[in-house]
């Protein structure tokens, strides 16, 4: 892009900055140099520029004086107070964590988010070392197409239409949502909102958003209800989990590390075969686990787990005639 | 340790828009500081010191035409400081937009969830001081969170272990071969990636710098020993992905029933083709096939293993070794 431009929107910044009176675009066309002479050129270019600096972040303020030199006519300024940066002071341990947290976010929009504010930060006189170390270096992606423009649809207020491939569907349908908050849980991000189609609180899980994510209505149309809590919404499945059972297995010695893990009451049962006691909630989510395991593990008790347990081995060896 | 990180502005400047955000920052960081050497300043902006110097005579030609000709900001960087005596409007860096007040105050939350972090006291102080000056601009901030999974007991052994310079020794949980491991290890760091906490360190069994996941080490030992981290330990590169795959990995593939599309989400694939009607074809790759074996039986009906074929038949062949046992009875 061209130095020229960039000079032009200096020199924008510094004029609307300097004015307590509001300026006519033409006032402007005068003032700043650089500008075409007056004329649809000139019109297109201040447009654009206008917002450019509005993306920046800059407070564009659009108004006019009244007794100004430009009369009734609607003028530009930038008000400093809302400009400039507040008074920020950091001491070296709090910009150590500041710097800390500058890095968590890995690539995408986020880290360069963090990257522009440290920067307005440094300007304003913070000094964040760049090799304080704090002993722990956490990192969090947010890689998932669909993560831009979701965190855009959030901070906006805007609703949003995808494309969903949920497990288990045979095909993607087209969801409508009004998204209240994103969370991520063990490096997956999930989506939470009220749901148009089903007219309650959905969860999405980003991976599973196939395509674009379109704006679906207005910004600053979503609210978010009061007392709403958007993890617990995320990750309590609201289903009460069933009563937690024991079931009695054998663990062929030395091997099925995994169950041993937190099996109780594991004693010897002789022949190269120990018994242990452990602990389940739910049979569908429990039988495959243990399945994993193969001829280490065989389900004594409770007969509803075995029978789960033989149903998803009869599967594996029927594997090749699906 | 943090040489590869991303500094500020680090990726070059593309655009008009972010090459005026950078101008705009180095007027105030310069009258901030009084003088900056151009080096200083190049380096904190991730730009060269040419780059820097064509910015400097950019801002220094700022002019006003009307009503009054004149020239609002008088810059010098002579014999290699920069100074600022004359910066008007300028002086003072933008305010933050929402989606930086975000990305700072999302992360420094974040921290404050893991547990054994010594410096929680400065993590407040700094949310509040930031809340305080982004505003409004971190309102939104609230409606994105990210959980950590931190294992505090150890965490904070490791760390003390880290801060003292020992050698640990670990009984360390490998779920893809199913096996309890004994080692000692001179530790690094400590990471947190993908929400699961890590303490990385020279595996002295496996002579190489490893990742070991906080959630399974079963027991932990800080040793007696200073550890020697080998001058030739590099760091593993979290930012380039967790998984990487070596060319003498097996390619093993999978074909899923819609509800088997789970496996996608878990773990990482080279390859995921739609088969239609919500049906899946992944290709993964592996250095070691005992844990894909042990992934085909817990899919079931889910999905299966097409190839190579051998692997195929062995995880039949595996359960039908376990359903022999349930006929024994």
């Amino acid at each position: 892009m061209s130095r020229r431009k960039t000079e032009r929107l200096l020199n924008l910044v510094v004029c609307l900055l300097a004015t307590r009176r509001y300026l006519t675009a033409e006032q402007i066309r005068r003032a700043v140099p650089g500008y075409p002479d007056a004329g649809e050129a000139f019109k297109r270019m201040f447009e654009r520029d206008k917002e450019e600096l509005r993306e920046l972040g800059v407070p564009l303020e659009v108004g006019s004086d009244g007794d100004g030199g430009g009369g009734e006519e609607i003028g530009y300024r930038i008000p400093p107070q809302a400009y400039e940066l507040p008074d920020i002071h950091l001491t070296p341990d709090e910009a150590a964590v500041l710097g800390l947290a500058a890095r968590v976010w890995q690539r995408a929009s986020m880290a360069e988010a963090a990257s522009g504010a440290l920067l307005k930060l440094r300007a304003a006189g913070v000094d964040t070392g760049t090799d304080t170390s704090v002993g722990i270096e956490p990192r969090v992606g947010a890689g998932d197409p669909a993560f831009p423009a979701l965190w855009e649809a959030v901070r906006d207020g805007r609703p949003v239409a995808f494309d969903y491939q949920g497990v288990g569907r045979t095909a993607v349908a087209r969801r409508h949502l009004e998204p209240w908050g994103v969370v991520s849980r063990r490096g997956r991000w999930y989506v939470v909102g009220h749901d148009r189609d089903r007219g309650e609180a959905r969860v999405f899980r980003l991976s599973r958003i196939t395509g674009e994510v379109a704006p679906d209505g207005r910004p600053g149309t979503v609210t978010v209800p009061d007392g709403v809590d958007v993890r617990r919404i995320a990750f309590d499945r609201g289903e009460p989990a069933a009563e937690p059972r024991p079931a009695t297995v054998r663990l062929r010695a030395g091997a099925a590390q995994g169950p041993r893990r937190w099996a109780k009451q594991v004693r010897p049962a002789g022949d190269g075969w120990d018994e242990a006691v452990l602990t389940f909630h739910d049979v569908d989510r429990f039988a495959p686990y243990l399945a994993r395991f193969a001829d280490d593990v065989v389900v004594l008790d409770p007969p509803d787990l075995r029978e789960a347990v033989i149903w998803q081995l009869k599967a594996v060896v029927a594997g090749s005639d699906q | 340790m943090s040489g590869k990180t991303t500094k500020a502005g680090g990726r070059a400047s593309t655009t008009s828009t972010d090459r005026l955000g950078r101008l705009l920052a180095l007027v105030p960081y310069v009258v901030n500081r009084d003088s900056v050497a151009l080096e200083e300043a190049a380096e904190a902006f991730g730009v060269t010191e040419k780059q820097l110097i064509d910015d400097l005579n950019l801002l220094w030609c700022v002019e006003l035409r009307s009503p009054d000709p004149y020239c609002p900001i008088d810059l010098s960087y002579e014999g290699g400081e920069i100074t600022v005596t004359e910066a008007e409007s300028i002086a003072r860096p933008l305010r933050l937009k929402v989606d930086e007040a975000s990305a700072l105050l999302v992360a420094l939350r974040m921290l404050a969830d893991v547990p054994g972090l010594q410096d929680r006291d400065a993590l407040s102080r700094v949310i509040a001081k930031l809340e305080t000056a982004a505003g409004a601009a971190g309102a939104a901030a609230g409606k994105v969170s990210v959980e950590v999974d931190a294992h505090g007991d150890a965490l904070a052994r490791l760390r003390q272990a880290i801060g003292a310079g020992r050698r640990v020794h670990l009984s360390y949980y490998v779920p893809a071969r199913d096996e309890n491991t004994e080692r000692d290890v001179d530790p690094m760091r400590l990471l947190v990636v993908e929400g699961n906490t890590y303490l990385e360190g020279w595996c002295r069994r496996a002579e190489a710098v490893r990742l070991f996941r906080l959630d399974r080490v079963t027991d932990l030992t800080v040793l007696e020993v200073p550890a020697q981290v080998p001058e030739t330990a590099e760091p593993i590169d979290v930012d380039a992905g967790l998984f990487r795959p070596s060319d003498r990995d097996e390619r093993v593939t999978f074909e899923l029933t819609p509800q088997g599309r789970w496996v996608a989400d878990y773990h990482p694939c080279e390859s995921v083709t739609e088969l239609g009607e919500g049906r899946l074809r992944i290709v993964l790759r592996t250095p070691d096939t005992r844990w894909v074996r042990g992934l085909a039986l817990r899919l079931g009906d889910q999905g299966r293993i097409v190839d190579p074929p051998a692997l195929a038949a062995a995880v039949r062949a595996d359960a039908a070794r376990a359903l022999a046992r349930y006929d024994e009875r």
